[in-house]
């Protein structure tokens, strides 16, 4: 039988050094975070006016001061709206696929595979498959359409993956249950299984639009580019808020500077209310609100 | 009403491996059938094969007749859903809808099924929790939560749920196994309420729970490891308990093994 010990010494340093360590890391891990948000909030906010939202950069010179973003922002809104109206539905199918009917078979094992070759893709290659396939090939315009295609082959496998969790973490029981209900299998996935999957699934999302909101490469090769606020996403160059906040980041004049900076506040804000209300729609379909 | 059951020949197969082999049993209407024997010998999969609940698991299969009032449950152009909807079943671990109040609990098979007045489904709603000895601890919070009952009462709120859908019979698959022994009287007493209504057959590890509650007990075992599971024998339950026919019974009720 052993005897009730004190906690020694080089233990109790132990607990501390480790202690230390994991607060320390938590830190170096938060301050990139806290530096970027700072940076872009204290040099955004020097143009970040009514101006900059209402109005585009037509006529508007380098040394200019004044001029806005609204044709990048419309620009950005429309294009990841049709990027996630293609890529959600088949994302999400492809998911309820995988987990609810292709268990094991030699199809479901090779969606997967690709779905995990397509999230190594680099954001540049997808621009370019759209560039040559859509617009070379196709010769099909440089448009909103163009650029929401190529976010929407970053954005489709990030649903499937995500989806495809949630999906694996709804009890069978529930399945089960509901199907000693009477109930068909459908319907059992569109009433039990997603409504049970449905916080998940729209965080999933909400960070794969997150992800392809900010990319510029794809959308470089795919709208192009413009000073003048197009609102028709399929038709003629558009411009988005990455692009935007390249192209004046790469002007010499300190008025194109602060643009470039309100440009990606803008960015920032708009990621942060999309997940706001992915969190609000979250909390308010939760069964816990009733109690 | 309630209806027999007539099971000949049925054999079950998860993949190649055969569950339970050549069982043959009739189930009389209004009355409570249970199942004992050790574990992993078919009882839980023979109960599956009597809803069609055995084959939602891929790779398993059944062969076999089970007869539901002279109808072929498991004939070429019968639907498995609509065999559910006649067969209901109440798992060993509540499984409430999380997402869904209790009343919309006890309301799913009704909705999921198709539309209803909402005055047809309020008056399901009550008698069914009335059914299940629930309605007077939940009638003020109808609107909360089902999962935020006690274990209990979530039980009692899936007895709820299956007999909204007005199934002639229902099967229990351990119900009582997770529950405290005042929740599993609540629960042995429900069920002799609901015997006049079903034909209910249960399944138990609990000797003492299948000698009070049921009418007749099968015994089910299994000749060795890799075996499937057969029925050795089925009979009135007093005659099990106090007088069975074989040694394999008694030895099993008498303790002696498993």
């Amino acid at each position: 039988m052993t005897a009730i010990q004190r906690i020694s010494a080089g233990r109790r340093f132990k607990d501390r050094f480790v202690q230390s360590l994991v607060y320390l890391s938590f830190a170096i891990a938060v301050v990139p975070l806290v530096a970027v948000l700072w940076m872009v909030i204290k040099n955004g906010l020097a143009r970040f006016d009514m101006e900059f939202l209402t109005h585009s950069m037509r006529n508007i010179g380098a040394k200019d001061a004044g001029g806005g973003a609204y044709h990048a922002i419309l620009g950005t809104l429309e294009q990841v709206l049709l990027a996630s109206l293609i890529s959600i539905p088949v994302g999400l199918l492809t998911a309820i696929y995988l987990v609810e009917y292709g268990e094991g078979t030699r199809l479901s094992r090779a969606i997967s595979f690709f779905v995990d070759v397509m999230t190594g893709i680099p954001s540049v290659v997808s621009g370019l498959f759209i560039l040559a396939f859509w617009i070379l090939a196709l010769g099909l315009p440089f448009s909103g359409l163009a650029g929401a295609l190529a976010l929407s082959i970053l954005m489709m496998p990030t649903v499937v993956r995500s989806a495809e969790e949630m999906l694996r973490l709804v009890p069978n029981d529930l399945r089960e249950a509901s199907y000693a209900l009477g109930v068909p299998k459908w319907r059992t996935i569109t009433r039990i299984v997603l409504p049970t999957s449905f916080t998940g699934i729209a965080t999933g999302v909400m960070l794969a639009i997150a992800r392809v909101a900010g990319e510029t490469a794809p959308l470089l090769l795919t709208v192009f580019f413009t000073d003048s606020i197009n609102s028709d996403p399929f038709n003629g160059p558009q411009m988005g808020l990455p692009l935007y906040v390249f192209d004046q980041a790469a002007r010499p004049t300190d008025t194109a500077i602060d643009r470039a900076w309100a440009g990606a506040l803008t960015l920032i804000l708009i990621v942060m209310l999309l997940n706001l209300v992915a969190r609000l729609i979250g909390w308010w379909r939760s069964p816990a609100r009733g109690r | 009403m309630s209806q027999q059951i007539q099971v000949s020949g049925l054999d079950a197969y998860y993949g190649k491996h055969k569950a339970i082999e050549d069982i043959s049993m009739t189930i009389e209407p209004q009355s409570i059938t249970a199942f004992i024997g050790p574990s992993g010998c078919g009882k839980s999969t023979f109960l599956r094969t009597l809803n069609r609940m055995h084959e939602v698991i891929p790779g398993a299969r059944v062969e076999g007749k089970v007869m539901l009032d002279g109808e072929d449950l498991y004939a070429a152009d019968v639907e498995p859903v609509s065999v559910r909807r006649m067969i209901g079943m109440v798992f060993q671990r509540p499984n409430p809808f999380p997402t869904m109040s209790i009343y919309e609990n006890v309301a799913a098979g009704l909705r999921l099924n198709g539309r209803h007045p909402k005055s047809t489904v309020d008056g399901i709603v009550e008698e069914s929790l009335k059914g299940a000895n629930l309605w007077n601890e939940v009638k003020d919070r109808l609107n909360r939560p089902g999962a935020g009952l006690s274990g209990g009462q979530q039980q009692r709120l899936c007895i709820a749920r299956a007999i909204a859908v007005k199934p002639e019979v229902l099967l229990m698959d351990e119900p009582c196994s997770a529950l405290d022994p005042i929740s599993t009287l609540a629960i042995e007493d429900l069920m002799a309420e609901l015997k006049s209504r079903f034909t209910i057959i249960i399944v138990t590890h609990n000797m003492q729970q299948a000698a009070r509650v049921s009418d007749r007990t099968a015994f089910f075992n299994l000749a060795g490891q890799g075996q499937p599971g057969r029925v050795i024998e089925m009979d009135d339950t007093s005659r099990i308990f106090t007088n069975p026919a074989q040694q394999a019974t008694e030895d099993y009720i008498t303790g002696r093994f498993g």
